[in-house]
């Protein structure tokens, strides 16, 4: 195990916070930031002066708005000024900045915050603007038609289209196996309970080192560790029924080092949690550890938030008292290109 | 292709990437009241509890306190041209023929300036300091837009000292 | 699509950008021979050819040996099925995504296949390229490709 993707001091998700879909679409993006940075630090007795950084992750294609993360900013109190910095991508890489950050042992506490407005009409259309501009985009493939490739990628490799109706169960999009699989197809091989339900949504973390973090959370959950890791982007070039980079990711974060007991996985598609579930599995982990306990993000997917949601979980899992070690998974890019991946623990 | 006609072919070496997308773009709670106090021909900003800082147009959160905007406050139609500069250059979808000014104006008891257009004198009589009111446009086209004001002109009264608008530029 | 809120305007609206990109040397050879009717692919300092050709080999970052013909058939590695064509797909008429293996190639192409229903295009099907009547030098210079019978 790298020792750099290793904790060097002392860091622990201290609080977390997430909108419910249905509350974040009451709010404007200010609204709403006011409304999850207000509650990850002043209703968790954190006080705003101990952070001594804030980083934000979104993506401005999402409204269509350029810069939209500037005016956003409003809403966490910024022009003190205080020390920001921004990711256009999911949450989860903003924490990833803000771990980096606290290991210059020199503030207290980071703040991170990430929101998705659903606010275009076709979300997979926008989300096909990841793709390659020369070989791929030009073919007017969206991002559901890349996950159907990848998933008859994945059954030319042995895969079932029942894995994929046991997963579409476990997300809650489907009442059970034969009903999945009674769907008809809407990118075949994928069905409905196969995409993710998009939503308006945000989440907000706040991270503290040692002395701190006990003094404000009574279960801190520490970060062992955390490592994110990208495949080649060219799908053709790709074997898109594995993922090297997540069973990568999860080697250097030290996933197999001990018994997990949670592991919060997430894949925007169905079928790319089967992808996830086996890399983490070549990886070492625990082969009991319980897989989204909290419902994964799928069923209410809000597109720059769900992958800190997944690892938020698995902190607030530990926060609650009920495991000892989780696994946070995050993804971005089409098919399942690149991935994060944190080890959270309790410490006595 | 003929070898004679290759010669005078040119090699492909940019490519055409256009992007077009559909939004329904939401002005959210506090910019929605101004946008229907404009159609009244009225404008309303928003006051933070914490600094008492006045917000036109109101935004729902105050960005220095970070707290939810208190209670709406009407301002009034007059103010003080903080910055400003002049547009010589024509470009698509333009309003105004150049030259014409872009100024920021801090409406009077507000403490953060609007940014809008000034009309009603020439270019080059427009300064920082300067005292403008709102000319509205007639009462039939009021429109849920800043644009229900269609510039701001000169009143003609003295200008305000810079030490005064110093904080809000 | 968001819900709409109670007392908060919402307003359509469309954002365009016309971008134009630079090709650079590698993809500027491969859409020149696109529009003179010649597949390209890169032959890595490995052996492998990579189709379409990219800069790199995608195995070691190493900068390609050179450029060379591609062969005009393949296989199929992956496919999904488009029912009700959009403007922005390759095809006017339902047809299958596919990702196609060309003979000699270590990598796969993105492409549409021409066929009447995914059953007549299963992974491991052999299809061969269709080239456009008329080319720009783009992607849609390959009308599709079609299963070999």
């Amino acid at each position: 195990m790298s020792t750099f993707n290793t904790s060097r001091e002392e860091i622990a998700i201290v609080s977390f916070v997430e909108l419910s879909p249905a509350e974040a679409s009451q709010l404007d993006e200010i609204e709403t930031i006011q409304t999850i940075v207000s509650r990850a630090t002043d209703g968790a007795g954190i006080a705003r002066d101990r952070i001594g950084f804030t980083v934000s992750g979104s993506c401005d294609m999402l409204v269509g708005r350029p810069f939209s993360w500037i005016m956003a900013m409003d809403g966490a109190g910024v022009s003190k000024p205080i020390e920001e910095s921004h990711v256009e991508m999911d949450g989860a890489w903003a924490l990833y900045e803000a771990w980096v950050r606290l290991q210059h042992g020199d503030i207290d506490a980071a703040l991170i915050y990430c929101f998705g407005a659903n606010a275009a009409e076709d979300l997979m259309q926008v989300l096909a603007l990841q793709l390659d501009p020369y070989y791929l985009a030009p073919t007017g493939i969206n991002a559901a038609e890349v996950a159907a490739l990848q998933a008859s990628a994945m059954l030319a490799s042995g895969a079932t289209e029942r894995q994929f109706a046991e997963v579409a169960v476990r997300a809650g999009l489907a009442v059970s196996v034969e009903a999945a699989l009674a769907e008809p197809y809407l990118h075949r091989p994928l069905r409905a309970s196969d995409l993710p339900r998009f939503s308006d949504g945000a989440a907000a973390m706040v991270i503290a080192r040692g002395d701190y973090a006990r003094s404000v959370c009574a279960r801190p959950a520490w970060i062992q560790s955390m490592a994110h890791i990208a495949d080649g982007h060219s799908l053709g070039a790709r074997d898109l029924s594995k993922s090297p980079s997540l069973e990568k990711a999860a080697r250097l974060a030290g996933v197999g080092a001990k018994a997990t007991q949670i592991v919060e996985v997430h894949a925007p598609f169905g079928p790319q949690e089967v992808i996830a579930l086996e890399a983490l599995k070549q990886a070492g982990l625990s082969a009991d550890a319980k897989v989204n306990p909290s419902g994964g993000t799928r069923a209410a997917q809000s597109v720059m938030v769900a992958g800190l949601a997944a690892i938020g979980r698995a902190a607030s899992a530990i926060h609650r008292g009920e495991a000892s070690r989780t696994v946070g998974h995050a993804s971005s890019g089409p098919a399942l290109q690149h991935n994060l991946i944190a080890v959270l623990e309790e410490r006595s | 292709m003929s070898e004679a006609t290759k010669a005078v072919v040119k090699d492909v070496t940019t490519m055409a990437s256009p992007v077009s997308l559909k939004f329904r773009a939401r002005a959210g709670k506090d910019l929605s009241r101004f946008l229907r106090g404009m159609k009244e021909r009225r404008i309303v900003g928003r006051v933070c509890p914490s600094c008492n800082y006045v917000y036109v147009p109101p935004r729902g959160a105050c960005p220095t306190c970070g707290c939810p905007m208190g209670d709406e406050r009407v301002l009034p139609e007059t103010g003080t041209i903080t910055t400003f500069c002049i547009v010589n250059i024509p470009f698509e979808g333009q309003k105004l023929k150049p030259p014409y000014v872009c100024a920021s104006v801090l409406l009077d008891g507000a403490d953060v300036a609007l940014f809008h257009l000034v009309g009603g004198c020439d270019v080059n009589e427009v300064r920082m300091g300067m005292r403008v009111r709102a000319e509205w446009v007639d009462e039939a086209d009021a429109e849920l837009s800043l644009e229900t004001i269609r510039y701001f002109v000169p009143t003609g009264e003295p200008d305000r000292p810079l030490a005064q608008i110093r904080e809000h530029i | 699509m968001q819900q709409p809120i109670d007392g908060v305007l919402e307003a359509p609206y469309v954002m365009e950008y016309t971008y134009r990109r630079s090709l650079g040397p590698v993809m500027s050879a491969f859409f020149t021979a696109l529009r003179d009717g010649r597949l390209l692919g890169a032959r890595t300092a490995s052996g492998k050819l990579v189709v379409p050709p990219l800069e790199w080999d995608p195995e070691t970052g190493a900068a390609i040996a050179g450029l060379e013909p591609a062969a005009e058939e393949g296989v199929v590695t992956a496919a999904t099925w488009v029912a009700a064509p959009e403007p922005r797909h390759l095809l006017q008429e339902p047809f299958a995504y596919a990702l196609i293996q060309l003979d000699g190639a270590s990598t796969a192409m993105l492409h549409a296949v021409a066929c009447a229903s995914l059953e007549a295009c299963p992974v491991g099907t052999r299809v061969k390229l269709v080239w456009s009547e008329s080319r720009t030098g783009s992607l849609r210079d390959i009308r599709c490709f079609e299963p070999v019978n």
